[in-house]
C-alpha cells in the first residue's frame, strides 16, 4: 500500500504548502477545508445571533440602535431606524449563513467529501477538479452576503434584511439599494457551488463503488447523502430561476413578482419553498446518516431495519418535493390546495417515525458504550423527535392559523436545524476526528461541550414555544412587555451556548496540541464501514488496489 | 367454538364498551374541559409569563383551541414520553455492563409494520378534525352552514349568521388602512402610538400594542374582512378570533370572525415587511351593537377624530 502510494504521489506531484490546499483535487482535503470553512462561518452566525439574542433579552431596543450608530455612523432617530433595520439583516444573515455556509459544508461538503469516497471503497471524487471549484466558491459567496452587510438597502438605511426567504416586494421595491443584489449573487454562487457537488456525488456514487459494493450494500450515509444531493439537484435551479428573475425585477424592470406589471408575489414564494422545503430536508438527512453509523457502532450492532431506513430517506426526499405550500397557509391558498397540503405533509410523519423506531431498535439488546460521538446522537434522537412532533402539529393548515410566523415555528425549526442537523455536525466531528486529524480528542471535554450545549440550546429554545403559542411573531426586534420571561430564559440559555461553543474551540486546540494517536479504529468492533479498515489519517490516495466486498 | 364466540362477544363488549368510553371521553369531556380552560385563559392580548394559546371569543378560536390543547398536545406529549421511556429503558438495560454480549437482530417484519401503520392511524385520527377545523376558517358563513365550535369531532353544530359588515383591510408600512365598505367616508389609517402619546392618550393600553384608531366591530356580528396591501406583504391577525391572512399586494384575500364578547383584541403584522415590522399591530375594539351605529354614524358625519369621543373609555 505505502509503496503503491509512493509511486502515485511521484507520477502526479504531490503540491505542499498553501498549492496542496488552494489548487487541492484531493476529495479529503477539500473535505477538511470545508469544515473550517463551516466552523469558521458557524462562529459568525452564532455571534450574530447572540446580538439577537442579546436585543431581545429585554423589550424596548437595547443595543441595535448603538450598534446601527457604531457600524454605519447614522444619529439620532436616524440611528434607531438603522438599529430596526440592522436586526432583520443580522436575522437574515444569521439564517443564511446557518443554511448555506455552516450546515451545508459541514455535512455534505465536509462528511460527504471525506468519507462518501471512503465508504464505497474509491479512490477520490469523480471531478476532482470540479470538487476545488465547488469549494472556492463558497469563500466567494460567503464574502459576498457580509459585504451585503454594508451596502444600502432600504432608502438611506443599510443591509438586506428581508429574511432568508427573500420574498418579494419586500425584497423589490421596498428595498432598492444593491444590499439585496449582493445577497442574490451570494445565494447564486451558494447555489452554483450545492449543484457541481451534487453533480460530483451523484457520479461518484452511482459509478465508481468498489466491486462487490451493490446499492442494497451501501452505507447509510452514502445513501443519505445520495438522496441529499438528488434534492439539490432538482431544487436549487429553482430557486436559482426565483432569485435570477429577482434580480431582472429589480434591475431590469421586469414584473414577474409585481402585481402592477402582471405579475404576483405568491408566485415568488411558492418558487421559494419549491426550492427551500426540500433544502430543510438537505440539512437534516446527512444528519440521519450519520446517526445511523455512530448508533450501530456504539451499540456494536448492525443497523436494524437497513432497507426501511434506506426507502424512508427515499420516501423523505420524494415527499419533500411535494409539500412546500405548508409554508403558506395564510397566503390566501384555496381550502382544496390547503387540504391538499396538509394530507401530504403529514404523510412525512411516517418515514421519520420508521427511522426514529429504527435508531431505538438498533440500540435495543446492544451493548452501548457512551463515547461523546454517542452522547451526540442520543441527544439527536431525543430531540429531533421533539422537532419533529411540533412539524405535525404545523402541519394543519387548522392549528397552523394561529401559529404560522410566530415564536412556535422558530422553536420548530431550531428543534430541527439547530439541535438536530448541528448535533448531527458534532456528532459526525467527534465520530470522525480521530480518522480525519490522526489524533484523539479529549473525552471528558467532549462530554462537556454536549452537556452545555444540550441544555443550552433546550433553555434557548424550549421557551420559544411558550411565546409562540402565546403569540409572538417572529423576526422582531421588540415584543410587548407580556413575552418578557420567556424572552429572558432563551436569552440565558444563549449564554450557556456560548460557554459550550468555547469548550467546543478548546477541544480542538487542546487535541492539536497534545496530539494523542488514535490508531486506526478507535471504536473497536461496532465500526464497520471502510473507513475504519484504512490508517488514520487515511493515506493521500487510498484503494490503489479497490476493496473487495463481500 | 361456542365457548370462542361468546369469548369474542364478551371482549367484543368489553372493547366496545371501551371505545364508547373514549369516544364519550373525545366527543363531550374533552372539548368541556378545554373550553373551561379556555375562558380562563388571557383574551385580547398576552399575560406575562403565559405559557400557552390566547383565550378564545370566537367559534373559530374554539375550534382551534381543542384541535390543539384537547388533541394534538396530548399526543404529541405521549409521543415524545414514549420515546423518551423506551430510550431510557435501553440506556440502562443495554448498556455495556448491563449487556455485555450485543445480540445480531436486523429484522422483525411485524414489529416494522406495527410502526409503520400505528402513526399512519394517528394521523388519520388528527386529520379528520384538522380537515374540518380547515374547512371552518376557510368558509364565509352564508348563516345555513353549521360549524364545528368546540366540539371538532361533531358534524358541526354551531349556527353563524351571514356576515353584516365587511371592513377592507391595507397593510402599508407601517399601519392598517380601515375601510368599512358598507358606510359612506368611514375609511382611517390605525397608527402604533409611540410610548409619549400613549402614556397620554391611552395609558391603559399596552405597549407596542396600542393605536390611535382602534377597528371597531360590534359583537355577535359575523365580520367579513377583505385584506390587501399597498406594497410589500403584511399579515393581519387576531390571535384571540383565530384569524391570520397575508396582505399580498395586487391581491384580494379574505376571512371572517365573529366576536361573543366585548372587549380590546389586539394582534400584530406577522410577515416581515421591514424595520417597522414590530411597530404595526391591530387593535381591534369590540363594542355593543347600540355602541357600534353611534359610532360608525359619528364617523360617517364627522370622521374618525371626533367619532372617538362617543366610544366608552378603556380603563
Amino acid at each position: 500500500m505505502a509503496d503503491a502510494n509512493s509511486k502515485h504521489v511521484d507520477a502526479h506531484g504531490h503540491p505542499t504548502g498553501w498549492r496542496r490546499y488552494v489548487y487541492s483535487t484531493n476529495h479529503k482535503d477539500i473535505g477538511t477545508m470545508y469544515l473550517f470553512f463551516a466552523i469558521f462561518a458557524g462562529v459568525i452566525g452564532g455571534v450574530l445571533s447572540g446580538f439577537m439574542r442579546w436585543e431581545l433579552a429585554e423589550p424596548g431596543i437595547q443595543i441595535f440602535k448603538g450598534l446601527a450608530a457604531m457600524v454605519y455612523g447614522l444619529e439620532g432617530d436616524a440611528a434607531l431606524d438603522g438599529g430596526k433595520q440592522m436586526f432583520n439583516v443580522f436575522t437574515t444573515a444569521h439564517g443564511l449563513i446557518m443554511v448555506f455556509f455552516m450546515v451545508m459544508p459541514a455535512l455534505i461538503g465536509g462528511f460527504g467529501n471525506w468519507f462518501v469516497p471512503i465508504m464505497i471503497g474509491a479512490p477520490d471524487m469523480a471531478f476532482p477538479r470540479m470538487n476545488n471549484i465547488s469549494f472556492w466558491l463558497l469563500p466567494a459567496a460567503f464574502t459576498l452576503l457580509l459585504m451585503s452587510l454594508f451596502f444600502e438597502g432600504p432608502p438611506g438605511l443599510y443591509g438586506a434584511g428581508v429574511g432568508w426567504t427573500v420574498y418579494a416586494p419586500l425584497s423589490t421595491t421596498a428595498n432598492p439599494g444593491p444590499a439585496v443584489d449582493f445577497a442574490i449573487l451570494s445565494l447564486h454562487l451558494a447555489g452554483a457551488s450545492s449543484i457541481l457537488g451534487a453533480i460530483n456525488f451523484i457520479t461518484t456514487i452511482f459509478n465508481m463503488r468498489a466491486p462487490g459494493m451493490t446499492m442494497h450494500k451501501l452505507p447509510l450515509f452514502v445513501w443519505s447523502i445520495l438522496v441529499t444531493v438528488f434534492l439539490l439537484l432538482l431544487s436549487l435551479p429553482v430557486l436559482a430561476g426565483a432569485i435570477t428573475m429577482l434580480l431582472t425585477d429589480r434591475n431590469f424592470g421586469t414584473t414577474f413578482f409585481s402585481p402592477e406589471g402582471g405579475g404576483d408575489p405568491v408566485l415568488y414564494q411558492h418558487l421559494f419553498w419549491f426550492f427551500g422545503h426540500p433544502e430543510v430536508y438537505v440539512l437534516i438527512l446527512p444528519a440521519f446518516g450519520i446517526v445511523s453509523h455512530i448508533v450501530s457502532t456504539f451499540s456494536k450492532k448492525p443497523i436494524f431495519g437497513y432497507l426501511g431506513m434506506v426507502y424512508a430517506m427515499v420516501a423523505i426526499g420524494f415527499v419533500g418535493f411535494i409539500v412546500w405550500a405548508h409554508h403558506m397557509y395564510t397566503t390566501g391558498l384555496s381550502l382544496n390546495v390547503q387540504r391538499y397540503f396538509v394530507a401530504a405533509t403529514m404523510v412525512i410523519a411516517v418515514p421519520t417515525g420508521v427511522k426514529i423506531f429504527s435508531w431505538l431498535a438498533t440500540m435495543w439488546g446492544g451493548s452501548i458504550t457512551f463515547r461523546a460521538p454517542m452522547m451526540w446522537a442520543l441527544g439527536f434522537i431525543f430531540l429531533f423527535t421533539i422537532g419533529g412532533v411540533t412539524g405535525v402539529v404545523l402541519a394543519n393548515a387548522g392549528a397552523d392559523r394561529v401559529l404560522h410566523d410566530t415564536y412556535y415555528v422558530v422553536a420548530h425549526f431550531h428543534y430541527t436545524m439547530s439541535m438536530g442537523a448541528t448535533f448531527g455536525v458534532f456528532a459526525g466531528w467527534y465520530y470522525w476526528y480521530p480518522k480525519i486529524f490522526g489524533i484523539m480528542y479529549n473525552e471528558a471535554l467532549a462530554k462537556l461541550h454536549f452537556w452545555t450545549m444540550f441544555i443550552g440550546a433546550n433553555v434557548i429554545f424550549f421557551p420559544q414555544h411558550f411565546l409562540g403559542l402565546a403569540g409572538m411573531p417572529r423576526r422582531y426586534v421588540d415584543y410587548p412587555d407580556a413575552y418578557a420571561l420567556w424572552n429572558m430564559v432563551s436569552s440565558v440559555g444563549y449564554l450557556i451556548t456560548l460557554l459550550s461553543m468555547f469548550i467546543f474551540l478548546w477541544c480542538v486546540i487542546e487535541a492539536f496540541m497534545k496530539k494523542r494517536v488514535a490508531g486506526d479504529n478507535p471504536w473497536g468492533e461496532g465500526a464497520t464501514t471502510l473507513e475504519w479498515t484504512l490508517s488514520s489519517p487515511p493515506p493521500f490516495h487510498q484503494f490503489e488496489t479497490l476493496p473487495r466486498i463481500k | 367454538m361456542q365457548t370462542i364466540s361468546t369469548r369474542i362477544k364478551r371482549h367484543g363488549g368489553k372493547f366496545s364498551q371501551l371505545l364508547a368510553g373514549v369516544l364519550a371521553f373525545v366527543a363531550i369531556i374533552l372539548p368541556r374541559a378545554v373550553s373551561a380552560q379556555a375562558q380562563q385563559d388571557p383574551l385580547g392580548y398576552a399575560v406575562p409569563g403565559q405559557m400557552g394559546l390566547m383565550g378564545s371569543v370566537t367559534t373559530i378560536m374554539d375550534s382551534i383551541r381543542v384541535f390543539h390543547d384537547g388533541l394534538l398536545m396530548p399526543i404529541i406529549t405521549g409521543i415524545v414520553i414514549f420515546v423518551t421511556v423506551i430510550l431510557a429503558f435501553i440506556l440502562i438495560r443495554f448498556n455495556a455492563r448491563a449487556n455485555p454480549v450485543p445480540s445480531k437482530t436486523t429484522h422483525n417484519v411485524p414489529l416494522e409494520v406495527v410502526w409503520t401503520v400505528v402513526p399512519i392511524i394517528i394521523l388519520v385520527v388528527i386529520a379528520v378534525p384538522s380537515f374540518g377545523v380547515l374547512a371552518d376558517q376557510q368558509t364565509i358563513p352564508d348563516g345555513e352552514r353549521k360549524y364545528l365550535g368546540a366540539n371538532i369531532f361533531s358534524m358541526g353544530d354551531v349556527e353563524v349568521p351571514a356576515p353584516e359588515l365587511t371592513v377592507k383591510v391595507t397593510g402599508i408600512q407601517w399601519a392598517w388602512q380601515y375601510d368599512y365598505v358598507d358606510y359612506e367616508g368611514a375609511d382611517y389609517t390605525s397608527y402604533m402610538l409611540n410610548e409619549a402619546d400613549r402614556a397620554e392618550l391611552k395609558p391603559n393600553e399596552p405597549r407596542l400594542l396600542a393605536t390611535d384608531y382602534d377597528l371597531v366591530i360590534p359583537v355577535d356580528t359575523t365580520v367579513r374582512v377583505q385584506v390587501t396591501s399597498a406594497v410589500v406583504i403584511h399579515a393581519f391577525t387576531v390571535p384571540s378570533f383565530g384569524i391570520k391572512i397575508d396582505a399580498v399586494p395586487g391581491r384580494l384575500n379574505e376571512t371572517w370572525f365573529n366576536a361573543r364578547k366585548t372587549g380590546m383584541y389586539y394582534g400584530q403584522c406577522s410577515e416581515l415587511c421591514g424595520r417597522g415590522h414590530a411597530y404595526m399591530p391591530i387593535s381591534v375594539r369590540v363594542v355593543s351593537k347600540e355602541e357600534f351605529a353611534r359610532w360608525i354614524a359619528a364617523v360617517e358625519a364627522d370622521g374618525v377624530e371626533s367619532a372617538a369621543s362617543v366610544l366608552t373609555p378603556i380603563t
